[in-house]
């Protein structure tokens, strides 16, 4: 009975080539036919009416792209047992890994090359080191505020498109805060911009425990407008759209970055640069978005973390095995916003200026993209995307060659918007559900099993 | 109404003189359609209830009641942890207008004030669902311990202990994986821990919801028609399940549409009806009860008028509906789609 279903394949096999080539012959005579009024002829207004003109070379090029394109399109996609976008594709299979080990490896990977980055890009690049470091403290930047994203969109499940508000209550709060007071620095704010956010993100949590999908997205997105606008209203307190400046840089050790005497490279004992504050910014970011990845990995092993994901499976089971949903729901957007507001407090001491232009929807909609992109729920995903994401956008402006093929006037940064769209697009065709698309378990008896996409529920709004 | 059937052998019946949970005058209405109507009834201690009748008779209202997630719109609905009836204990507890009262003696919970958490948590009722509710995406062994979140919350210091990996919070956690893994076996389910629960056949996710409800630790465990979509082998190895269960220690109570596994284990059966009770006895006693004969297989008018016994009960049953503003859609077929719930 088998017989004929696995002769077929093969029967096709021998004749594909000529049959792909029939094809783009096809589609290559259809755009002839197609194209010639369009490309091949051309009126033109004459003296005494039109004039045709003909311009058979764009014709002629126009059908041998159709032809090649679709020759080559046949040969490695639509007509083959084999193609090449099965790489891009979901499994079908649950639970079989391909490359299990790709996740670990790459994580040590990017991990030791964050550790050495700074002096890595100042070795290879001395000329562009500020602009190159400076990229990788925003890069960075992302990286955690995805991985605290991630922790109520990919964990709990609970769509947040207002995130960008904590971000801006940590750089508020850490901006009045040391604005207001002498003695407080950057590392006395932080834990109290920290918690700010984290009381925020309980203010917003009470409404929204109710609400489901769609619902949950519009009030939180809702919040983070409001925030903007309070603080682009509050004129007396927050500056209104001035801002706040003057905002006071990191200090290592109660030390400053400064050439006098009592600044670090004087006690270091070291030539001052100043490139030394921005490898501190580096690092300070570096730290804190590792922070933020450990204590993150901890909670998912953690019942609270294991009840996130729960709630996002199937909350009324949850509340049927005793688990208080509220709370939950609840401890999930004060430990997200935590980390934001602490991302906010970083970025505040960073730009020594903030205003609120600097925390629109946009900022939301790219951390939560960073965190759909890289598959929601995985923290090797959210980098992956976040450096895909931020520096793609930063490395159109570097991109000299293309005004030579499109001409002085073209500059690439004007569509890095629809580029950046176009990867979207293209990624959510083949990654429906990012680029990381297993969940690891977090508890195992005898053997790890990575469980596939198609399983795993996405919660709420989504 | 109650015991009909004690009467006839003595004074009190098991489950009356020792209830683990006594329903009492339940009421649920949705808008003008009332699902239940003052039903009442007892489950005894250590025995398995089954809770029967046909479809939209109103046991899933019944179900939802217990658990929490319907609001009873009438009714006292008690839940024992201590032995016997503990009537002043419970007169105490509804009079004080507190959900509950814990103590070493006996502790009694108002099942109707408690949120539907909460009776998992502190009353110790947990319940599986008609439709599977697991979580698919986690894998079984995760499953058992989501079940397990409260014991494991106060172990991990409410997650602080656990963030800095104090030894308390490691201890409970290959405690906990050891109850899983004790379930796990008795399911038979101990080669698949590691799949994610989405993957298993049908029959493996009943089990599994039903060891997922005993990790809570549950003294009642509640089963939505656990024999739904079984081989009759399956239906057999779930007679087992909860038979060991039941001895352990647990009381059962079940929804079921599979006679053969409702009459084989059950101690007590109550039988629903558009909402009402209509039996109420031990399995000899309800397969032989004229109104369940008639409720089940349905009667013809001339059959109807020759039981004077089922006129003069839905006689009754019309009466006292119409009286409580009931209205008239109690015996209409449309009350078997709310019944349902």
């Amino acid at each position: 009975m088998a017989a004929p279903t696995v002769t077929a394949p093969s029967r096709q096999d021998t004749n594909s080539f000529a049959a792909s080539v029939k094809d783009a012959a096809i589609a290559g005579a259809l755009t002839g036919v197609l194209g010639f009024f369009f490309l091949a002829l051309r009126t033109e207004i004459a003296p005494g009416g039109l004039e045709v003109s003909t311009r058979w070379g764009v014709w002629i090029v126009a059908i041998l792209i159709v032809f090649a394109g679709r020759l080559l399109l046949n040969l490695f996609v639509f007509k083959t047992d084999k193609p090449v976008t099965r790489y891009f594709s979901t499994g079908k299979s649950s639970a079989s890994p391909r490359l299990p080990w790709l996740g670990r490896a790459l994580g040590i990977f990017l991990f030791l090359v964050a550790t050495v980055l700074p002096f890595l890009i100042i070795a290879l690049f001395p000329a562009q080191q500020r602009q190159f470091i400076d990229l990788a403290i925003l890069i960075m930047t992302y990286v955690m505020l995805g991985w605290g994203l991630n922790i109520v969109v990919g964990l709990a499940g609970l769509l947040d498109l207002g995130y960008v508000a904590f971000y801006a209550v940590g750089a508020y709060s850490f901006a009045l805060l040391s604005t207001h007071f002498e003695f407080i620095g950057f590392w006395t704010a932080l834990p109290l911009a920290g918690m700010l956010a984290a009381f925020w993100g309980l203010i917003l949590g009470f409404p929204v425990l109710r609400l489901r999908g769609d619902y949950l997205a519009i009030v939180t997105l809702a919040f983070g407008e409001i925030i903007r606008i309070v603080l682009l209203n509050w004129y007396d307190f927050t500056g209104g759209p001035n801002g706040i400046s003057g905002i006071p840089k990191p200090t290592f050790l109660g030390m400053d970055f400064s050439r006098g005497d009592d600044g670090v490279a004087a006690f270091l004992g070291i030539e001052y640069s100043t490139i030394h504050r921005f490898i501190y910014l580096y690092y300070i970011i570096f730290l804190l978005a590792i922070i933020t990845n450990l204590v993150t990995m901890r909670l998912r092993k953690l019942p609270v973390g294991r009840a996130w994901e729960a709630l996002r499976e199937d909350e009324i089971a949850c509340r049927s095995l005793g688990i208080n949903t509220t709370n939950t729901k609840l401890t999930a957007f004060a430990i997200g916003a935590m980390f934001g507001g602490f991302a906010g407090s970083f970025f505040a001491t960073r730009q020594g200026f903030i205003s609120p232009e600097s925390f629109t929807f946009l900022e939301s909609a790219i951390i939560l993209a960073i965190v759909v992109l890289g598959g929601l729920g995985s923290q090797i995903g959210v980098v992956i995307a976040s450096v895909v994401m931020i520096g793609g956008i930063e490395l159109l402006r570097n991109i000299g060659f293309l005004s030579q093929i499109f001409g002085p006037d073209f500059d690439p940064v004007q569509y890095r918007m629809l580029i950046f769209g176009l990867a979207m697009v293209g990624i959510m065709v083949w990654k429906p559900r990012g680029l990381v698309t297993t969940r690891e378990p977090t508890a195992v008896l005898k053997e790890k099993k990575r469980i596939g996409a198609d399983m795993v529920a996405q919660g709420e709004g989504h | 109404m109650s015991a009909a059937a004690s009467t006839a052998t003595s004074p009190l019946a098991s489950w009356d003189r020792d209830p683990v949970l006594t329903v009492e005058h339940l009421t649920m209405r949705f808008g003008g359609l009332v699902a239940v109507s003052d039903l009442s009834f007892n489950v005894g201690r250590g025995d398995i209830t089954a809770l029967i009748g046909p479809n939209g008779a109103g046991k899933t209202t019944v179900f939802n009641c217990c658990t929490g997630f319907y609001k009873p719109t009438e009714g006292r609905i008690v839940m024992r942890h201590g032995p016997g009836q503990q009537k002043e204990a419970v007169d105490a507890v509804t009079a004080s207008g507190l959900r509950y009262r814990a103590a070493n003696d006996g502790s009694v919970y108002l099942l109707e004030r408690m949120p539907d958490f909460e009776i998992s948590e502190k009353a110790k009722v947990a319940r599986t669902f008609q439709n599977i509710r697991l979580f698919g995406g986690m894998t079984v062994l995760e499953n058992l311990l989501v079940a397990q979140h409260n014991v494991l919350m106060v172990a991990s210091g409410y997650t602080i202990g656990g963030i800095f990996g104090l030894p308390t919070y490691r201890k409970a956690q290959a405690k906990a994986v050891e109850k899983a893994v004790y379930w796990l076996e008795h399911v038979n389910l101990i080669d698949r821990a590691d799949d994610p629960a989405g993957d298993l056949p049908y029959g493996d996710q009943r089990r599994l919801e039903i060891a997922r409800a005993m990790c809570t630790d549950p003294m009642l465990l509640c089963l939505d028609e656990p024999a739904a979509g079984l081989n009759p082998r399956e239906s057999a190895q779930l007679n087992e399940l909860l038979q060991f269960i039941r001895n352990s220690g647990t009381s059962v109570l079940l929804i079921e549409h599979d006679m053969g596994v409702v009459m084989e284990i059950s101690d007590h059966i109550v039988v629903l009806d558009y909402g009402v009770k209509i039996s109420d006895g031990d399995a000899d006693f309800v397969k032989s009860d004229p109104k369940v004969i008639a409720a089940y297989l349905g009667v013809d008018d001339e059959a109807e008028i020759d039981i004077p016994e089922v006129r003069q009960e839905v006689g009754a049953v019309i009466e006292k509906a119409g009286k409580k503003g009931a209205g008239t859609s109690l015996h209409l077929p449309e009350a078997e789609k709310g019944g349902k719930g």
